[in-house]
């Protein structure tokens, strides 16, 4: 098979160096008890917790950190055996298992030995269920205080009353922060934090947006990698010192026409979840058919416009109740609708995500109704974004290849 | 005379098949895949060419084993010689389904040959030749035989489960309740069909293909109870990727 095609960003030694800067000060945070410690959702109320003091750990960073270093099938059939299903989100079985199992990818990425014991537990449901359980057996398990945001799903954007709901359970957290914290909410320092991240979102946002050059600068394997400051990072000005640099590269490759696909024939769409596991994998097949995956809905869920600090709980509420995975299938066929032709795409890949079924969208008749509407074909990838199980690399590669001498056609 | 290869190295068996610039078949041989999927595919297109010179012959490799033999000029998915194989028998819009060894493929097909869409069966076996293989081990009844035995069938069993193992529970159990042979092994094969017409809606006219198809033609039978409308199955269904392969390189011959 010919080699990966790749053209590499620079930026990557800096995020690798942000990421770890990220992880060094919660492992010295667990182990001298200098800051407290958050655990929080990926889009949960990361703001909040910042705003006060907290370092924040952000648990699914750490399931697709399993995933990516394919450790995770050791550990899923741990947390099977203690009564939690392998149908169920393998981020959560993987990550119990490895608990379970006392070992962290923490240690080989950064020779740190163990997941920073938190200090309280933060989650929000406007992904899914799932992070809910997943924090409430660490709650049991720890002894630790467990505090969360229900948001309803499957909704249209912005209903008032949802925001207002949010709202309120986001300020219904402060005082079993300060407890925890020890220290009083101050509303100046929660719009700093906010106004910080809604800039991070941005730039983010215009990283992303990049890929609208044809060819494109960045695929979505990078983009992968390069969201973790948006993840981990946002609300903290590293984060955004960081896309500064890594948009001044894009843009620069955009000008100088440098394609991370080289010959890119095809511009392709990602909607789901990656295969942690298999990006490398995934990168080099697609680079090698001359395809570029350069929109996603993944990592385009880091985008939180409506943040603002002059209103931030209810910004805040907006910002986290309208994200993709939460609204109904008509907002989110225009959503991709609108990045399909915005973005030239010739081919939409849907991920069946085996244990995710909120971010697989392939389920219900979508793939068809938006190819009809939008006459671009598309490919279902059956996977998992941990569980390598559920995978067949020889069944994808069939797939994928025939998909493009489809397009080429 | 001017001669092209195709060989498929499926997941069960590797089918070489050498033509003329008429697009005849003037050799093919079938035989499983094995583990060394560089010798058989040679043994299996030497075979195929009936003792013609190897020297020059336009080559194209598909099926699963396609990237792991180094004598192939060209490389193209099962699905794009099938395409290629099932459409030269029609010439006109069709939706081909093969049913393979590991696999089934329901190919979606323009006037002009153009694939429109296509679908695989996900990771399960069900449905698929190895389910076939697997059940009549466990029913203790030789392949050949099986055709004949649906055929004898008075009543219809319905079997349902996706995975192939629990098919298997699932004929125990109506071997428990006293259900005849016949009878299960006709349900054996209703489910393929089953689990073919989930994949997609299949319109026709249907053009079957595969090894499935080739040695138990019963299964071209129930496609035409269930659909109204146009069924083909063209000689040699199984060779249809193999062929599809050698009229690819016929083309990139020029």
């Amino acid at each position: 098979m010919a080699e990966s095609r790749r053209v590499e960003i620079k930026a990557s030694a800096q995020v690798r160096a942000v990421m770890e800067q990220h992880f060094r000060e919660l492992d010295e945070a667990a182990k001298t008890g200098n800051r407290k410690i958050a655990w929080c959702s990926s889009v949960g109320p990361a703001e909040l917790a910042i705003s006060m003091g907290f370092l924040v750990y952000f648990y699914e960073n750490h399931g697709a950190m399993l995933g990516s270093t394919r450790t995770a099938t050791d550990y899923i059939p741990v947390t099977n055996a203690v009564g939690y299903s392998p149908d169920i989100c393998s981020y959560l079985t993987s990550d119990i298992g490895a608990y379970l199992r006392g070992e962290t990818p923490l240690m080989r990425a950064y020779g740190i030995e163990r997941v920073p014991k938190p200090d309280v537990l933060l989650y929000n449901t406007n992904q899914c269920r799932e992070v809910y359980d997943w924090m409430s057996w660490y709650s049991r398990e720890l002894k630790v205080p467990l505090y969360g945001v229900n948001t309803p799903r499957t909704q249209r954007q912005s209903r008032e009353d949802v925001v207002e709901s949010v709202a309120a359970q986001i300020e219904e957290m402060v005082p079993g922060l300060e407890e925890v914290a020890g220290r009083r909410f101050d509303i100046d320092e929660f719009r700093e934090v906010v106004a910080t991240s809604r800039e991070c979102s941005q730039l983010w946002e215009e990283c992303l947006d990049t890929a609208e050059a044809m060819p494109s600068p960045m695929t979505f394997f990078d983009d992968c990698i390069h969201m973790g400051p948006a993840v981990v990072m946002r609300g903290r000005k590293e984060a955004n010192d960081y896309y500064k640099i890594l948009l001044a590269e894009l843009k620069e490759r955009v000008e100088q026409g440098v394609a991370a696909v080289e010959g890119e024939r095809h511009r392709l769409y990602w909607e789901g979840m990656p295969i942690w596991g298999k990006l490398r994998m995934m990168s080099e097949l697609f680079a090698r058919l001359n395809s570029c995956i350069l929109v996603s809905t993944y990592c385009n869920s880091w985008v939180f416009s409506a943040l603002d600090p002059k209103d931030p709980f209810k910004s805040m509420a907006r910002a986290y109740s309208s994200i993709f995975i939460g609204q109904d299938d008509n907002w989110k066929e225009d959503y991709i609708a609108e990045k399909v032709e915005r973005f030239n795409v010739d081919g939409i890949l849907y991920h069946d995500s085996k244990t995710c079924p909120n971010n697989t969208n392939s389920r219900y008749g979508m793939p068809d109704r938006l190819s009809e509407r939008l006459g671009v074909p598309y490919l279902i990838i059956y996977g998992d974004l941990n569980d390598l199980r559920c995978f067949s690399e020889e069944q994808t590669i069939t797939n994928v290849e025939a998909f493009i001498e489809q397009l080429e056609e | 005379m001017t001669i092209y290869a195709g060989i498929d190295i499926g997941s069960c068996t590797t089918k070489a098949v050498v033509i003329d610039q008429e697009d005849n078949i003037v050799g093919s041989h079938v035989r499983r895949s094995g583990v060394d999927y560089q010798s058989v595919a040679r043994e299996v297109l030497d075979t195929a060419l009936e003792g013609r010179a190897w020297d020059n012959i336009p080559i194209v490799a598909t099926g699963y084993g396609r990237h792991t033999i180094d004598f192939a000029q060209e490389v193209k998915t099962e699905i794009a010689c099938h395409a290629k194989g099932g459409y030269h028998h029609v010439s006109r819009a069709l939706t081909l389904v093969d049913i393979g060894g590991q696999d089934n493929k329901v190919i979606k097909i323009d006037d002009n040959g153009h694939r429109l869409d296509f679908k695989m069966n996900r990771k399960c076996a069900a449905g698929t030749g190895t389910f076939i293989e697997e059940i009549a081990a466990r029913m203790d009844i030789p392949l050949e035989r099986l055709d004949d035995m649906a055929r004898k069938a008075e009543k219809r069993v319905k079997i349902g489960s996706y995975c192939t193992v629990f098919a298997s529970t699932e004929i125990l159990s109506h071997i428990r309740a006293g259900v005849a042979s016949e009878d299960l092994v006709r349900g054996v094969f209703e489910s393929v069909v089953d689990r073919v017409m989930e994949m997609i809606p299949l319109a026709d006219p249907l053009l079957l293909c595969g090894g499935v198809v080739q040695y138990f033609p019963i299964v071209a039978d129930i496609f035409r109870e269930r659909i109204k409308g146009e069924i083909i199955v063209p000689p040699l269904p199984q060779l249809t990727g193999a062929y599809g392969a050698a009229l690819f390189a016929r083309q990139s011959a020029g």
